[in-house]
C-alpha cells in the first residue's frame, strides 16, 4: 500500500479500462480526470477494488450546471474519492448533456452514494440510473424544479405561504 | 373595597369584581409557571438550551420545564429557521397547544428569513406567515439575555389575560391553512 | 389464555421532526414489533436553508457567515474549511500567526462542541446532570470567543487570508487559564460522572455496533469512524495549517466495554479527543509567533482565476469539505459543502435493519452519532 501520484493512478485505470478516461486535466488546482458516462460504473468498481488504488471512501458528489457552454449545455457530476489506507485522492468528473443528464448510480459500490445521489438529483436534477429510491431528499416532496440549475426561478408561493423576495 | 373599585372603574361592570380578582390570581400563577415547548430548529435553539442550562438558568423566572409535547405547554419558542417542509408541522404543533398560548419568534430567520431572505428558496420568510406571533426577538442568534427579556414580555402579556375575553385571539391575523 | 393467542402486530411509528432527542428536526419512521425495530426510514430536509444557492448569490467574502450556520456547533472549523478552499484556489498565503490562532480557536471550538455532545448525550440517555455541567464549562469557552470576536455561536472569525481580529495577550492568558482549569480535573470529573457510570455503560455498550468497513462505505468520518477503530484523522493524514508541527494522538475505539464500534466507543473517542485538543492548544500558545494576523488585501475581496478545487478539514463531526468552482468573477460559480453529519446519519437505516435495535436504543444511536441538523440539510 502506498500513496500514488496522479500519473500512476491514471496508468492503473488505463491498464484495466483503456477507453474509460476521456480527458485529463492536470494543470488545474486539483488534477481531474474526466470519465465517459457509460464507463463510470466500471471505473468506480475498479477504483474501489484494485488494491493499488483502494478508493474506499466516496467523500462528495457535486453536480454543476453549465447552461452556456460552447460545446452544448452540460451538467458535470464530480466525484471526490479518497483512500483511507493509501491516503491518496482522486477527482473524477462525468460530463452529461443538460437536456437528459443520466449516469449510472454507484450506490452499490459505495453505500454513501445513496444519499449523495438523491441530493444531486434533488438540487441539480441529475438522474442516476439504477438507484433504488431516487426521490427528493432535501426539498419538500412536491417541490417543483431543481434549485441549483442556473435558470431556476423560486415559486411565488408554496402551499399558500407567500415566498416574499425582498 | 375602595381598592377593588379602583381596579375596576367601569361603572357598567362594577359588579363583576369577583371576576377581576380571579383573573389576577389565574394570571399570576400562569405567568409564573410558563412551560415552553422544546422546539429547537436551528442555531438559535442552542442559545435557547444555553438559556435553560447552568449559567442563565431560566428556572429562576418560573419557566424551567421545557416540555416535549405541545399539549402540556403554553409557550412556543420558535427558535431557528422555518422551512417550507417544516411549516405544516409548525402549524400543527401550534394547533395542538391548549389555549391560552403564546408564541415567541426568536432570531432573524423566524422574523423575516434572516440571512436567507434573498436566496433561500426553501425558507419561510417569517413564521408569522404560518402562525400568529406575540413577541419577536431579533438577533442572529439573540443572546440568552434577550430570550429572557422576551419571556418577561410574554409574562406581561399573560398578566393582561381575561378569562372571559377571547378577543385577543380572534383579532389575530388570518393565518394560513396547510393544503 | 395461552401465550400463543396473544396477537402481536407490527406498528409504524413516527419520531420527529419535533422530538427532543433527535437533536433538531430529524424525522425517522420506524416499523416496530413490540420494542424491537424491524426497519427504519430517515427523512431529512426540514432545515434545508439553501446554503449552496446563497453561496452562488454572494461574493466570496460574504459566504463566510453562511458557513457558520451550517454546523453551528463548530463554526470555526467550517469557516476554516471554506477559507482554506478559497486560499487553495487563489494561492493566498496565510500569515504564520494566523495559522496558530486558527489552531487555537478551532481546537477550543472542538472542545465546546464535544462538550455539547457529551451533555446532550447524557440527556438522551436520561442523565440530566451532565448537561448542566457541560454547559457550565462551555460557557467559559464561549466567553473567551465573545471577547475575541463578539459572537457566542456564529463567529465568522476565520476568514479568507487570516482571522478577523488579533489574539491579545489577555485572551491568550484567559485560554491558558481555561486549559489549566479544564484538563485534567474537569475531564476526570466527567469520566466519573458519566463515562464509567454503570447504567450509562449498560445503555451504550454493545449498542449500535458499526463495523469499520461498513462505516467507511457509508462515508462515516470523524469521531464516529474512529470509534469503529479506524485511525483516520485529517489533521494527521492530510495535514493542513500547522498541524504537522504539533504533537497529538488520535484516539480510537477499542471495544473496552463491549464491541469495537459501539455507542460507548464513539462517545469515549470524543471524551479523549478533548484532552488532545487541550494539548494542541497548549502547544500552539507556547510557540505562537508575532506578526500580522491577516492578509489585508484578501480581506478587501478575492477574485480567483477560473478553476475548481476540493479542500477538506477535520471538523468536530468529521470531514468538512468544500468543492468550489470559480469562473473568474468575485462570485463563486458553485460551492458544494460536504457535511460530515449528512453522511454519518445515513448509516442509521442500515444499522436498524442489520441488527436487533430496541426503540430506546435508537435514541442512544442517534445521540452517539452526534448530528447537527443544520449541517445535514444545509
Ligand atoms: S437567526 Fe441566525 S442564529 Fe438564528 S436560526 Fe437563523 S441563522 Fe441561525
Amino acid at each position: 500500500m502506498a500513496r500514488l501520484e496522479i500519473g500512476q493512478i491514471i496508468a492503473v485505470l488505463k491498464e484495466k479500462l483503456p477507453e474509460a478516461v476521456s480527458e485529463e486535466v492536470l494543470d488545474g488546482v486539483d488534477p481531474v480526470i474526466v470519465v465517459k458516462a457509460e464507463q463510470w460504473a466500471a471505473v468506480a468498481e475498479l477504483c474501489r477494488d484494485d488494491s493499488r488504488l483502494g478508493f474506499d471512501l466516496l467523500s462528495c458528489i457535486t453536480g454543476v450546471d453549465y447552461p452556456e457552454r460552447e460545446e452544448g449545455a452540460e451538467i458535470e457530476v464530480i466525484y471526490n474519492l479518497d483512500s483511507t489506507a493509501n491516503l491518496h485522492e482522486l477527482t473524477v468528473k462525468v460530463k452529461l448533456p443538460r437536456s437528459d443528464p443520466r449516469v449510472a448510480s454507484v450506490e452499490g459500490t459505495w453505500a454513501t452514494a445513496d444519499w449523495h445521489e438523491r441530493e444531486t438529483y434533488d438540487l441539480v436534477g441529475v438522474i442516476f440510473e439504477g438507484h433504488h429510491n431516487l426521490v427528493r431528499i432535501l426539498c419538500a416532496d412536491d417541490w417543483v424544479g431543481h434549485p441549483l440549475r442556473k435558470d431556476y426561478e423560486p415559486p411565488d408561493s408554496f402551499h399558500g405561504i407567500k415566498n416574499v423576495i425582498y | 373595597m375602595t381598592e377593588i373599585e379602583n381596579r375596576n372603574p367601569d361603572p357598567l361592570t362594577k359588579n363583576v369584581v369577583l371576576m377581576t380578582a380571579v383573573d389576577d390570581i389565574i394570571n399570576a400563577t400562569r405567568a409564573n409557571s410558563v412551560w415552553p415547548l422544546t422546539f429547537g430548529l436551528a442555531c438559535c435553539a442552542i442559545e435557547m438550551m444555553a438559556t435553560g442550562a447552568a449559567k442563565y438558568d431560566l428556572d429562576r423566572f418560573g419557566s424551567g420545564p421545557f416540555r416535549g409535547t405541545p399539549r402540556q405547554s403554553d409557550l412556543m419558542v420558535v427558535a431557528g429557521t422555518v422551512t417550507h417542509k417544516m411549516a405544516p408541522r409548525v402549524k400543527r404543533l401550534y394547533d395542538q397547544m391548549p389555549e391560552p398560548k403564546y408564541v415567541i419568534a426568536m432570531g432573524g430567520c423566524v422574523i423575516r428569513g434572516g440571512p436567507y431572505v434573498k436566496h433561500g428558496y426553501h425558507v419561510v420568510k417569517g413564521v408569522d406567515l404560518v402562525i400568529p406571533v406575540d413577541v419577536y426577538i431579533p438577533g442572529c442568534p439573540p443572546r440568552p439575555e434577550a430570550l429572557l427579556e422576551g419571556i418577561f414580555k410574554v409574562q406581561k402579556l399573560m398578566k393582561r389575560e381575561k378569562i372571559l375575553d377571547r378577543t385577543r385571539r380572534t383579532t389575530k391575523p388570518e393565518v394560513y391553512q396547510p393544503v | 389464555m395461552t401465550e400463543a393467542k396473544i396477537r402481536t402486530e407490527e406498528m409504524l411509528l413516527n419520531m420527529g421532526p419535533q422530538h427532543p432527542s433527535t437533536h433538531g428536526v430529524f424525522r425517522v419512521v420506524v416499523r416496530t414489533d413490540g420494542e424491537l425495530i424491524l426497519e427504519s426510514q430517515s427523512h431529512i430536509g426540514y432545515l434545508h436553508r439553501c446554503f449552496e444557492k446563497c453561496a452562488e448569490g454572494n461574493n466570496y467574502l460574504q459566504v463566510v457567515p453562511y458557513t457558520d450556520r451550517m454546523d453551528y456547533l463548530c463554526a470555526m472549523m467550517n469557516n476554516w474549511g471554506y477559507a482554506a478552499s478559497i486560499e487553495k484556489l487563489t494561492g493566498i498565503e496565510v500569515p504564520e500567526r494566523a495559522e496558530y490562532i486558527r489552531v487555537i480557536v478551532a481546537e477550543l471550538n472542538r472542545v465546546a462542541s464535544h462538550l455539547l455532545a457529551f451533555g446532550t448525550y447524557g440527556l438522551d440517555i436520561g442523565a440530566i446532570t451532565p448537561f448542566l455541567y457541560a454547559f457550565r464549562d462551555r460557557e467559559r469557552i464561549l466567553k473567551i470567543f465573545e471577547k475575541l470576536c463578539g459572537q457566542r455561536l456564529n463567529y465568522s472569525y476565520v476568514r479568507i487570508g487570516g482571522v478577523t481580529f488579533d489574539m491579545t495577550d489577555e485572551i491568550l492568558s484567559d485560554i491558558e487559564a481555561f486549559c489549566d482549569y479544564f484538563d485534567p480535573k474537569i475531564i476526570d470529573e466527567y469520566d466519573n460522572l458519566l463515562s464509567y457510570n454503570g447504567i450509562f455503560i449498560s445503555r451504550t455498550a454493545n449498542v449500535g455496533v458499526i463495523p469499520a468497513d461498513l462505516a467507511i462505505s457509508y462515508g462515516v468520518t470523524g469521531p464516529s469512524l474512529r470509534g469503529s477503530g479506524v485511525p483516520r484523522d485529517l489533521r494527521r493524514d492530510a495535514p493542513y495549517g500547522i498541524y504537522d508541527r504539533l504533537e497529538f494522538d488520535v484516539p480510537v475505539g477499542s471495544g473496552e466495554m463491549g464491541q469495537v464500534g459501539d455507542c460507548w466507543d464513539r462517545y469515549m473517542v470524543r471524551m479523549r479527543e478533548m484532552r488532545q485538543s487541550i494539548r494542541l492548544v497548549r502547544q500552539a500558545i507556547k510557540d505562537i509567533p508575532d506578526g500580522p494576523f491577516c492578509d489585508k488585501k484578501a480581506f478587501r475581496g478575492v477574485k480567483p482565476k477560473a478553476g475548481e478545487t476540493y479542500k477538506k478539514v477535520e471538523g468536530a463531526r468529521g470531514e468538512v469539505g468544500f468543492y468550489v468552482v470559480s469562473d473568474g468573477t468575485n462570485i463563486p460559480y458553485r460551492v458544494k459543502a460536504r457535511a460530515p453529519s449528512f453522511c454519518n446519519i445515513s448509516i442509521l437505516d442500515k444499522l436498524t435493519s442489520m441488527s436487533d435495535v430496541m426503540l430506546a436504543d435508537l435514541v442512544a444511536i442517534i445521540g452517539s452519532l452526534d448530528i447537527v441538523l443544520g449541517e445535514v440539510d444545509r
